[in-house]
């Protein structure tokens, strides 16, 4: 399983971060989406002082980079959790059930359409169109793994043997 | 994943078999069976049992070895992970790390077959041994996907002895940016994306507006929902979609490429990134294609979750960094597109024809399909179908030969074929229309398909069997358009809204008679009006299913009920007098005192308070609960 | 005989002679075509749907966006076209916050306008239930998201023709909605208040920011004496409000209507804009002989200036000093009229008539408070006025026409040429002219730098002297001017800036035009009431000049430069280094500052904001408290991390956190 790492809180280091992928991509305006992926990549989600700062360094209004950031799905402006799991609800795995899944996972983690992200940070529930596995349907997806003809008992065990791998947080 | 060299000195086991193969599946469904672990499995047990194993990519797999390698998606995803083993042409499935070591002592050491593995006919039982028996495969006609499945996908050389960039070379040093675009337009090649425009005559009209920057895309932004056939190609053969790419810029004279990638599809990202950075290397891509002085550059784009993207207009606002909003058109992007200058926008599976055309030749390409759509479409069979995976077909095979020849035939809920199951085929995604057992010899074609409300869009063929509600599944794709709305013109935006409220209305019985009249008016006001084709086709789902499936709406409408059974909200959950002893176990669950009645005699259900949870029918020991 | 290239429409031939589509050659013929989203200044976005036409052999397609092509057939009300289209209006108002009568709008609503022309009596589709906070956060305007119609008009003159962007789409399908950026309220960003997006603004999304009723309180008052300036571009467009052409000048009628109302005293801004004339003259022509910092950019434009403090901080020096006219009436009217008018000057109430929005925003520029009492107590923009006489029950057009206060309601044309794009120029260099040669000027009128280009440049030799001046209108122009200053290769000596297109004739505040004919009728009113002035140089207003010698002393002396100049600063988002912005939010709230950084959400930053934000709503606290966000406090051993006010919390608890809001609650308020 790939988890993301915790990064470095030092400021400087981030700000070094921001700078290097925002040179990476020339600067350029026209390269925003690539710049906001790579600084999701790396924050997990959009701070707005760190989209400020990107709009600053383009040269675009900030409610420019604002809307762009709120366009598109796989944008974040609210931190996500450690594991991001994707349901899939593409019509295979629609017509194969995937709902009760989404339900289960859900009331298992507590979290709903408005709150993604349980609170202790761990687990982020979305769902997304189509991972492209539908002969396998119904796929749940957990930071890039598909995972495989899922039901609600299944999804939930997933959840909890990554929760068991986990260290107990302070 | 590292590749090792696993040689031993022991004496081989394993006799020696000219070109012998092992291909395990590496697509997106087989990867997440575990396809890996299988992999790494034959490594193993095949140096244990003493061969010499190359595992090397660039491996010419000759006498003395056997190669094991990794492959794009074959197509029989339902069945994932699966192993094909050449030259014997024996194809396994459901594959598990377990089973490597009888493969490997079975089939390699003792030239047999392992039964249990092989494919089984859903409906007689018998083994098929490989893909020429599977009627699933034996049936299609692979013309893109011809080396999907076979050719290792991360190895350029491998494309190279199968004849690849050749088609290319000749592009750029033998032919004319107008004869290329004559040979295309000779071919009748049409957008396999969705709309079907002639795709020479759209290089044409980029090709000649003069001296001006230009560029090309390719549109690999497949986002319905139910379809993955792009995904396959650029995950089994990402070349020959480059490999079209640069010949469409060469025929527009564009020397600027794209590919605007689906973002959810990480494996076809890695592959196309390897396959543009090794064509660069090999002087395909960069400031001297072939030689030719000519530059073409070439650039990945990922997406950034937006179905609308697949949009020409939308995506070049996406490239351009902006919300993916689409624009009106006049101008099209042939004239006027990415930065105002002409671009031209071919689907993967487009591009991966033209390979095809420009290599072997128009006529080859018109052997098979129609006269008005030449050529093989890949399709994704998937629901309630026996076989579902990936499947190429020439234009014109009939829907019957899909759902029944190919796919194998309808299955019930729990998986079994069901020999009147067949309801409908949802065809073209969320912009497409349902097409019904009526339709069993309509042939698939763009021309026909529009004739009966539906559409080839991009592939998806989603079966569905009698248990489903039709109502629920129109309303399952409006709500994935109306999601995937950009919000920018108001008939989209405010109308796909209102008729999922529509839908809703209907399916939570809410509906009265003016509801279905609206929700056409509505529909069509919507159809005709909207800005650009997401919402031009979103009704397409609603419109055609009501077409065919009237009665089904009125079920709903007028006597409140769901058909299919499906509608929760219409559900009328009742007790079956001549069961029910009078245990009160369900009145005591009732979570809203619905149900009444007196010890030891028959409990009846207040229809009007029952909020349809089911928590009696699980309450309840003797089954006397009925209609959940 | 070559015959002309046409199209049919509806059955009759009309010539294509250059229309850029269908929708202008259809409204050529007479046809007037509903649309919410084309604007001929603008591009074409092609979003309401409503200008669908059914072209032959094509189908339905958008006219704004289809380039009118010879032997076309048109026709513009199919019954096809006319159900498209009632629908898509009843799509509109169900979303739509319908409480007409008591919108600002509602006279001049596009939305109503149209569900009346087609006869809509029921919407049948369901009402929209969400509802937004309206933003009152501006000083010059309002935003009511929930009358949005998304037709992007106010997003795109911000962008393409004032250059800020300040508000664009943000989210999408039926979430879209017109925002400022991270959804903050438009008084906490960029947004130079310039009101623009108002003027286009189809519904009542975005309107001026009334301030009547403070006007009606101030006369109940009995301590209070109100009087009135009211600025030159007022004078040419009232009168549209009450049936009258454009550019007709109502000064007359408009004075007596503003004593009847109750001012004491009307006086006019054209009297400060000559005063302005001759510090800005003197500014100016001593920065070209003394080698002061050029081009020297003018500084009446209120939006101008603080467009110019958010983008260009480095090219601050080169905008001119002066107030502008408002201020500088303000300053010489709470310096000079308690004692005239016999009032304590906290008593005094200086009301301003301004056809612009930006100038309720200049006047609440602490520059310009002085011990409490503002300059400028109120500003009114034309509409307000008009809306006031109306509440008033006067018969505009019947008043006898009254004459203005003195000294202050004496001006010459050059004041009141201010008002239109060039105004400024002119009036500089009729001064400039005769302080240079030292000879009376013959001839007044400067005609090279008249014009409706919003990008003009005009070069003026006097005495041997060139004086190159640039004139901009847009505030897009504007940005492009002041790059190639930036980039040293703009050659001007003068660059007179008017954010609204025409300038002040063209103001945000002003009637709503809908079209540049009543931009061009209200320019001429102006010029023509120079014409019809018997004095038309700044220098040679008595009253002016009665000033210097009884209160500001000599032209650019100390008291002078005390009452009638002022300063800028730097509004720009600061650097590298630190990614906070500097913006001085509206009010001063309490400041909640919860850190997301790694270590402090996966320590349950999180949750706390959700408390918070829940307890902050819960009290409807929302106006004392901003509960944000940031992005690393550098705690991150102590995490989580939050602060209220100065107070820092670490190893913060949703308690602790509850608590120390309400003791700094206790304590702020």
């Amino acid at each position: 399983m790939t988890t993301m790492q915790a990064r470095s809180p030092d400021r400087a280091e981030q700000l070094a971060t921001l700078r290097a992928i925002l040179e990476r991509h020339g600067r350029q305006p026209a390269k925003l989406i690539p710049i906001l992926q790579a600084v999701q990549d790396e924050y997990r989600y959009l701070p707005e002082e760190v989209l400020s700062y990107v709009a600053t360094a383009l040269g675009l209004p900030p409610a420019h980079v604002y809307g762009v950031a709120t366009f598109y799905a796989y944008f974040a402006l609210e931190p996500k959790g450690k594991y991001v799991v994707r349901l899939c609800d593409g019509t295979a795995c629609h017509v194969k059930n995937s709902l009760p899944i989404l339900d289960a996972l859900r009331d298992h983690l507590q979290v709903d359409e408005e709150h993604k992200t349980t609170a202790d940070m761990q687990f982020t529930v979305e769902t997304v169109a189509c991972l492209g596995a539908c002969g396998l349907a119904p796929v749940v997806m957990i930071n890039g793994q598909v995972h495989s003809r899922m039901t609600p008992e299944a999804a939930v065990q997933l959840i909890e043997e990554i929760r068991k791998s986990e260290p107990a947080e302070a | 994943m590292v590749a090792k060299d696993v040689l031993t000195e022991a004496e081989p086991k394993i006799p020696h078999v000219a070109g012998r193969r092992i291909i395990v599946c590496a697509g997106t469904g087989c990867k997440a069976n575990g396809s890996e672990a299988v992999y790494e499995a034959f490594l193993e047990s095949i140096a244990a049992a003493g061969a010499q194993v190359a595992v090397e990519f660039k491996s010419e797999g000759g006498d003395g070895e056997v190669s094991v390698t990794r492959s794009g998606c074959q197509g029989v995803c339902s069945q994932a992970p699966l192993v094909t083993i050449l030259p014997d042409t024996v194809l396994y499935m459901r594959v598990q790390p377990s089973d490597v070591e009888e493969i490997v002592a079975k089939t390699l050491v003792a030239g047999q077959v392992v039964e249990r593995l092989l494919y089984h006919l859903p409906d007689t039982g018998a083994a098929c041994r490989g893909a020429k028996d599977i009627p699933f495969l034996n049936r299609q006609t692979h013309v893109v996907l011809r080396e999907v499945g076979y050719l290792d996908p991360e190895n350029l050389q491998e494309y190279l002895r199968l004849g690849g960039y050749e088609a290319a070379r000749k592009a750029f040093l033998q032919m004319t940016p107008e004869g290329i675009c004559i040979e295309v337009a000779q071919s009748g090649l049409r957008g396999r994306g969705g709309g079907g425009f002639p795709t020479g005559r759209k290089w044409e009209a980029a090709r000649q507006r003069p001296n001006v920057k230009k560029y090309v895309i390719c549109n690999a932004d497949e986002g319905d929902p139910g379809a993955f056939m792009n995904c396959s190609v650029m995950e089994g053969n990402p070349h020959s979609v480059i490999e079209g790419l640069l010949i469409a810029a060469r025929a527009i004279g564009a020397d600027e490429a794209y590919v605007y990638i689906r973002a959810e599809y990480p494996l076809a990202v890695k592959r196309m990134k390897q396959a543009v950075a090794d064509a660069e290397a090999a002087g395909f891509l960069g400031d001297n294609v072939f030689g030719s002085g000519l530059r073409v550059h070439c650039e990945l784009k990922e997406g950034a979750g937006a179905f609308v993207c697949g949009e020409e207009t939308a995506m070049i606002a996406s490239v351009e960094g902006q919300r993916g909003m689409p624009r009106p058109k006049p101008p099209f992007p042939a004239y006027s597109g990415l930065w105002g200058k002409p671009t031209v926008i071919n689907n993967v599976e487009t591009l991966a024809q033209v390979t095809r055309i420009i290599r072997d030749g128009p006529a080859v390409f018109r052997q098979v399909g129609t006269p008005t759509a030449p050529g093989t479409k890949t399709f994704s069979i998937t629901g309630h179908v026996a076989n579902t995976g990936l499947i190429e077909v020439p234009l014109g095979t009939t829907l019957g030969e899909v759902v029944y020849g190919i796919g194998g035939g309808v299955t019930d809920d729990a998986g079994r074929l069901s020999k009147d199951g067949f309801k409908a085929v949802q065809i073209g995604g969320p912009s497409g229309g349902c097409l019904t057992p009526d339709h069993v010899n309509l042939p698939l074609d763009y021309d026909a398909l529009r004739g009966v409300g539906a559409m080839v869009g991009s592939g998806g063929l989603v079966v569905m069997n009698q248990q489903t509600c039709i109502v629920s599944i129109a309303r399952f794709f409006l709500d994935f358009t109306q999601r995937e709305s950009c919000g920018k013109c108001v008939l989209c935006r405010e109308g796909t809204r209102q008729m999922l409220a529509l839908l809703d209305d209907i399916i939570a019985g809410r509906a009265d008679a003016t509801t279905l009249p609206l929700l056409e008016s509505l529909a069509h006001a919507v159809q005709k009006g909207s800005l650009c084709g997401l919402g031009k086709t979103a009704p397409n789902p609603v419109l055609s299913t009501l077409r065919h499936f009237r009665p089904e709406y009125e079920a709903h409408i007028v006597q409140k009920r769901c058909p299919a059974g499906r509608c929760k909200a219409l559900r009328k959950i009742t007790i079956n007098e001549t069961k029910c002893i009078g245990c009160g176990a369900c009145l005591h669950k009732c979570p809203v005192n619905a149900i009444s009645g007196e010890k030891k005699k028959p409990h009846r259900i207040n229809l009007v308070a029952c909020i349809k949870c089911g928590a009696c029918a699980e309450a309840c020991k003797f089954a006397a609960v009925e209609g959940v | 005989m070559i015959k002309p290239a046409v199209v049919t429409i509806d059955g009759r031939d009309v010539a294509i002679e250059g229309e850029r589509n269908l929708l202008e050659l259809i409204r050529k013929a007479h046809v007037e075509l509903p649309t919410f989203c084309y604007h001929s200044e603008l591009s074409i976005y092609g979003a309401c749907r409503l200008c669908l036409v059914d072209v032959e052999g094509r189908g339905i397609m958008g006219a704004c966006s289809t380039p009118p092509e010879p032997g076309m057939r048109i026709k513009t009300s199919t019954a096809e076209i006319r159900e498209i289209r009632r629908i898509t209006i009843e799509l509109l108002l169900a979303n739509h916050d319908g409480h007409c009568p008591t919108c600002p709008k509602s006279d001049n609503c596009k939305l109503q306008a149209l569900a009346r022309r087609m006869g809509i009596e029921t919407i049948r589709f369901k009402p929209r239930q969400k509802r937004v906070e309206v933003d009152n956060s501006s000083c010059s305007l309002t935003r009511d998201p929930n009358k949005c119609i998304l037709c992007g008009d106010c997003v795109r003159v911000c962008t393409e023709i004032q250059g800020i962007g300040a508000i664009n789409f943000a989210h999408r399908g039926s979430q879209a909605a017109v925002e400022p950026a991270f959804g903050k309220k438009l008084g906490d960003v960029e947004c130079v208040n310039c009101g623009q997006c108002a003027a286009f603004c189809p519904t009542g999304v975005l309107t001026p920011k009334s301030e009547i009723p403070a006007v009606w309180r101030a006369f109940e008052d009995p301590r209070k004496k109100v009087v009135a300036q009211v600025a030159p571009a007022v004078r040419v467009a009232l009168g549209e409000c009450f049936g009258l052409p454009p550019g007709e000048e109502v000064t007359g009628r408009l004075v007596a209507a503003l004593r009847a109302i109750g001012f004491a005293a009307v006086y006019d801004t054209s009297f400060t804009a000559d005063l302005t004339v001759i510090e800005e003259g003197t500014e100016f022509l001593q920065r070209k002989t003394k080698g002061g910092k050029l081009p020297m950019f003018t500084s009446c434009c209120p939006a101008w200036v603080k467009f110019a403090e958010h983008n260009y901080p480095e090219l601050l020096p080169n905008l001119s000093s002066c107030r502008s006219p408002q201020q500088m009436f303000g300053s010489l009217a709470k310096e000079t009229l308690p004692q005239q008018l016999g009032v304590a000057k906290e008593d005094l109430v200086v009301v301003s008539i301004m056809p612009c929005t930006a100038k309720k925003f200049e006047a609440r520029r602490p520059e310009f408070t002085h011990d409490g009492v503002a300059d400028v107590d109120i500003v009114l923009t034309t509409q307000e006025l008009a809306r006031m006489i109306e509440e008033a029950g006067l018969d505009f057009k019947a008043l006898e026409p009254d004459s203005l206060d003195m000294p202050f309601g004496f001006y010459t044309g050059a004041g009141v040429i201010f008002g239109a794009s060039g105004g400024v120029s002119e009036a500089v260099l009729r001064f400039a002219a005769e302080a240079l040669t030292g000879k009376p000027l013959a001839k007044v009128d400067f005609l090279q730098v008249r014009g409706e280009g919003g990008l003009r440049e005009a070069s003026v030799v006097i005495d041997g002297t060139t004086v190159k001046i640039a004139m901009v209108h847009g505030l897009a122009n504007a940005r492009h001017v002041a790059e190639l200053v930036k980039a040293g290769k703009a050659d001007y000596d003068v660059i007179e800036v008017m954010a609204c297109p025409g300038g002040c004739i063209g103001g945000a505040g002003q009637p709503i035009a809908g079209n540049g004919l009543a931009r061009k009728a209200r320019t001429k009113g102006l010029y023509d009431a120079d014409k019809r002035l018997p004095l038309h140089k700044s220098q040679d207003n008595l009253f002016v000049t009665q000033s210097y010698q009884e209160h500001l002393g000599p032209v650019g002396g100390e008291r002078a430069h005390n009452l009638l100049h002022t300063h800028y600063h730097n509004r720009r988002p600061s650097d590298e280094g630190e990614l906070q912005k500097h913006e001085t939010p509206a009010e001063v709230r309490l400041q909640v500052k919860i850190c997301a950084g790694t270590a402090c959400l996966v320590r349950g930053a999180q949750k706390i904001a959700h408390a918070v934000r829940g307890y902050v709503e819960e009290h409807s606290l929302q106006n004392m408290v901003d509960v944000r966000m940031i992005f690393c406090s550098e705690n991150c051993g102590n995490g989580p991390t939050v602060m209220v006010g100065d107070r820092v919390l670490p190893r913060c608890t949703v308690e602790e956190a509850r608590q120390a809001l309400d003791e700094e609650l206790a304590n702020h308020t």
